[in-house]
């Protein structure tokens, strides 16, 4: 299994064809704590940078931006009573949505960690 | 991610303050020593949060927060006849506003639509006025411009203003050890809610008040700047107090049901229509002479198509300022203000509704991002308030 990142601050493991999507640690951070989080429908068809997703924080509310293509194969239930595990586990327990990827070849565009990191630090 | 724009602003002016680097205030860097977030807010930076807004809210509804409000604009109008040149601009009673104590009052244009809002204190004949940050440029303008020439208008740009708010603010406050500045003045635990008076702290000059924008007892602190990090320090040693900043200032000021100008107020607003008519004392409504007059002294026989009102929303997705209000397939109005209270565990807001439907109880529905959040009108405020009377 392999994670990449997007400049948008999302996280994705991919493993085959599915991949797992939540925000990074950094992000949650950024946006404080988070009150609500707004899922996609399980079986919606995304095209890559769509937002399908809204986290809401206290103080405003963020999109979330599909870092690749395909159908949402699952979303994390546990969210609806516990959205703050967006900020205590948000790049293992609090992972947002599942998706099966149309096109694996689109994660070649992403950041592993290494350059994610240098990303965040040249904020 | 991208976030939406924030809406935790006082901001009626936006694009006046846009284009300005912003200005850093006389506690900026003990700010970032804390471990504030600075964001720029109303032409400054100034602090969103420190631990995280959720913590310093319910912190502040316990024990006691430290805010620095010194974006605001601090106003001393002096002279013969200062009371009545300010009832020619203010709905309020100024003239029977005895020393020391304070009133939440309206800056009104000729419509009687809603400038800015802003507390007058009689400092002894002299009137001190806290206006908003980001319209006190327009709002010295306009006081410049209806003041009479032997009014003297200063703006004590030389001064910060903490606020000191919470239960435990008083106890806090108390161990400092403030001197009432002359023989007679009220010690500071004699304050009752919405008085004020002049004290010293280790020979600094203070003017204080019991007042504030959380809906707790608390203190509002006028402090020269070159003594203001030495006050925030003695503050913050107390065991009771933490510095807060301007997200939990904004849903503290939210569940008390307190509006916030350039939001929930603007010149499109009256107050009849904000539910302020408490601020257009008896006096004045029958006398008028005020302007703005000829406008809302109809309304308030009247009253006026929309109204002010609390909502609280179901479900835990927060309805945000613009998000539109129905009954029904009929639009009847607008939220101003919304967010997650952390004190009630739920999605509250303001709104602008139809007048009609403004009374408690009413169902209602908010648009958001394309889903229906079933409402309800509630009293306000949210959260009851604790003021020391």
């Amino acid at each position: 299994m392999t994670r990449y990142f997007s400049e948008d601050h999302e996280w994705i493991e991919v493993e085959g064809d599915l991949g797992t999507v939540g925000i990074t640690d950094y992000a949650q951070g950024q946006l404080g704590d988070i009150t609500f989080v707004d899922l996609p429908a399980e079986g919606a068809s995304v095209g890559k940078g769509d937002s399908v997703s809204v986290v809401d924080s206290v103080k405003a509310a963020s999109d979330v931006y599909t870092p690749v293509s395909g159908t949402i194969a699952e979303v994390n239930a546990a969210l609806a009573d516990a959205p703050e595990l967006v900020n205590t586990e948000a790049e293992t327990g609090g992972w947002l949505f599942r998706v099966t990827l149309s096109d694996t070849a689109e994660i070649g565009a992403l950041m592993d960690e290494a350059a994610y990191k240098s990303y965040v630090d040249s904020l | 991610m991208s976030e939406y724009p924030v809406s935790d602003d006082e901001n009626g002016s936006e694009d006046f303050v846009e284009d300005l680097a912003p200005l850093n205030l006389p506690l900026d860097a003990w700010h970032r020593e804390q471990g504030g977030r600075m964001v720029e807010f109303a032409g400054y930076m100034m602090p969103v949060q420190y631990e995280g807004i959720m913590a310093e809210h319910l912190w502040t509804r316990e024990s006691a927060g430290l805010f620095d409000v010194s974006h605001m604009g601090q106003l001393e109008v002096s002279g013969e006849g200062a009371a009545e040149a300010l009832e020619a601009l203010l709905p309020g009673d100024i003239s029977a506003l005895k020393a020391g104590r304070q009133r939440y009052s309206l800056l009104l244009d000729e419509n009687g639509g809603i400038l800015d809002d802003l507390m007058v204190t009689n400092r002894g004949g002299e009137y001190y006025v806290v206006v908003n940050g980001a319209t006190k440029w327009d709002d010295i303008a306009h006081l410049r411009e209806y003041l009479p020439d032997e009014i003297t208008l200063n703006h004590l740009d030389e001064h910060a203003l903490l606020a000191l708010q919470g239960p435990k603010a008083a106890d806090a406050f108390s161990r400092l050890g403030l001197e009432p500045a002359f023989p007679g003045m009220p010690r500071l635990e004699e304050l009752k809610f919405m008085q004020s008076a002049p004290f010293f702290w280790e020979g600094r000059p203070l003017g204080v008040s019991r007042s504030g924008y959380t809906g707790e007892d608390g203190f509002e602190i006028s402090v020269r700047a070159e003594d203001v990090a030495a006050l925030a320090d003695a503050l913050v040693a107390q065991d009771e107090v933490k510095p807060i900043g301007l997200g939990a200032r904004d849903s503290l000021r939210l569940e008390a049901g307190l509006p916030l100008y350039g939001h929930d107020l603007s010149p499109e607003t009256d107050p009849v229509a904000a539910g302020l008519t408490f601020a257009i004392s008896k006096r004045r409504k029958a006398e008028g002479g005020f302007l703005g007059a000829d406008k809302v002294l109809p309304m308030l026989a009247q009253g006026t198509p929309r109204s002010r009102v609390g909502l609280v929303v179901e479900g835990r997705m927060a309805a945000r300022e613009g998000a539109k209000v129905f009954r029904e397939d009929q639009e009847v109005g607008v939220v101003t203000s919304g967010g997650f209270s952390p004190s009630l565990q739920q999605p509250i807001a303001m709104a602008y509704i139809d007048a009609e439907l403004a009374a408690e109880g009413t169902s209602l529905t908010i648009e958001m991002r394309g889903k229906k959040l079933d409402c309800k009108v509630v009293p306000m405020p949210f959260v009851p308030h604790r003021y020391h009377r």
